[in-house]
């Protein structure tokens, strides 16, 4: 077991993310934040809560959604269906993805398809809290990432946000 | 995550956990159904054929467009005009379409057993959508979720089914899942429609007055008058059937609440239900059909047969 980032660097990682963030996108009014369930879910929350701290003012539109419809592994396991509640429209929008650790890219591949089926955003951007780098199966590379880690298969990388840690076991 | 079992054929063998795994699967799948794009590729390579031994309307309509929602490639059979006609089984019938590569079977059928039967003899995976006077469970599963929808929770509502509870596959698959779902249930009609020993052997309440029935309840799901499956006089009239068990919108006037109206279609106007009360904003009947594709979708997927789970 190795602590990847600790809580101060959690801390930090999250708040420079909103910033990058921010600083690509001066007009929030084009731009929608969706955090990819289950666990893509309390990164972004995390980012938005950094986001509305720093722009009071401005209305951020965020939503929440799920790719279990969309996997590509349906004939293998069924899984869970967890909510999506994306409440406006994301047509001619710049999107932008969250979620925690990205591995093999195929969650994004799904969450692609299923961002298709919800209209034609402008954009499509992916930012991620880890990036273990050199287990991708397809060709997605994030546009914003917390940590880039070298891992191995038999590795398994996870956010315990009970103490706000990021390990790897 | 998967259903304790392989096939739907009836609400009897469902646990209350696969009940409420369905019910939570299909309020994803209305979501769904309210996108730009109605469709997900969730079973892009299976392949159904719905099999429709008796006619059918919503049900038929329902599934189909369940499955093209889902992305399944369908194939549709209706005993008219097909080789039944001609005498052929309905095993040797389905071994020809399995042989096929089918990977799950549709199926209605007036003999009461049929899929259960099918469910033993082909390795398909085998949804009943209505089985003589047996059981109607996809219908009982999109009542559930109408019922979950306007008023939250299933649990101590007060549902009557009322009407043809003899004859009717709906009653039973509702009573079964009402029942696992921790609602209280009765049933309401003329004596020679109720089975004479369904409190015993179900565990519910048997009304033969309407208003007191109305009264009692959170929920009326009306049923229909199956006039097709009597061939006994078992009330003298239609019109006495519906002086005496008709909802009408002055019985409904008459009660201290508002009550939820509910019809699993096709409704006989007049007979069971009037006109004003079926199209009412008490009614329910249209958000049961709605609801009826999500819930089939959510049946469709969790039963396409994943590996493991």
């Amino acid at each position: 077991m190795k602590i990847i980032l600790d809580k101060q660097q959690l801390h930090l990682t999250i708040s420079r993310l909103a910033h990058q963030l921010l600083e690509n996108h001066l007009n929030l009014n084009e731009v929608v934040f969706i955090g990819l369930q289950p666990r893509g879910i309390k990164v972004s929350d995390k980012l938005m809560e950094n986001i509305r701290a720093l722009y009071p003012a401005e209305k951020v539109q965020y939503g929440i959604l799920d790719i279990t419809f969309y996997r590509d592994d349906i004939r293998e396991a069924l899984h869970v269906a967890n909510k999506t509640d994306i409440p406006f429209s994301i047509e001619g929008k710049k999107v932008i993805l969250i979620d925690d650790v990205l591995y093999t890219g195929r969650t994004i591949r799904a969450a692609l398809d299923a961002l298709q089926d919800l209209g034609r955003p402008q954009k499509v951007e992916l930012c991620v809290l880890v990036d273990r780098r050199f287990n991708r199966e397809l060709p997605i590379q994030p546009d914003y990432c917390g940590k880039a880690i070298d891992t191995v298969v038999s590795q398994k990388v996870k956010v315990e946000w009970a103490r706000e840690e990021v390990v790897l076991y | 995550m998967q259903l304790s079992t392989k096939h739907l054929l009836g609400i009897k063998d469902l646990n209350p956990q696969d009940i409420s795994t369905i019910l939570s699967t299909a309020t994803e799948f209305k979501g769904v159904l309210q996108r730009q794009v109605k469709k997900v590729p969730s079973l892009r390579d299976v392949m159904i054929v719905n099999l429709f031994y008796e006619n059918s309307t919503r049900t038929r309509i329902s599934f189909e467009l369940a499955e093209k929602r889902l992305s399944a490639d369908t194939i549709n059979f209706t005993a008219s005009g097909s080789s039944a006609a001609k005498g052929e089984t309905l095993l040797d019938t389905v071994n020809n379409i399995l042989s096929m590569k089918v990977d799950m079977v549709v199926l209605r059928h007036s003999a009461s057993g049929a899929p259960h039967f099918l469910a033993k003899h082909i390795p398909a995976a085998i949804i009943n959508a209505g089985d003589g006077i047996n059981e109607h469970p996809t219908q009982a599963l999109l009542d559930a979720f109408s019922i979950q929808e306007k008023l939250g929770t299933l649990e101590g509502k007060k549902v009557v089914l009322i009407g043809d509870i003899m004859h009717s596959r709906v009653a039973l698959s509702n009573i079964y899942l009402l029942k696992k779902m921790g609602a209280e249930v009765m049933v309401a009609g003329p004596p020679t429609l109720i089975p004479k020993y369904i409190s015993e052997a179900f565990d519910v309440k048997v009304e033969y007055n309407l208003k007191r029935a109305l009264e009692w309840c959170d929920v009326a799901n009306v049923l229909r008058i199956q006039l097709e499956r009597q061939n006994q006089v078992l009330f003298s009239s239609l019109r006495e059937y519906n002086l005496a068990y008709g909802v009408s919108k002055k019985l409904l006037d008459g009660l201290k609440k508002e009550i939820v109206i509910m019809h699993p279609g096709p409704i006989n106007r007049g007979v069971e239900i009037d006109s004003d009360v079926a199209d009412s904003k008490q009614s329910i009947i249209l958000q049961q059909v709605e609801n009826g594709v999500a819930v089939r979708m959510a049946v469709l997927y969790l039963l396409s047969g994943a590996k493991n789970s």
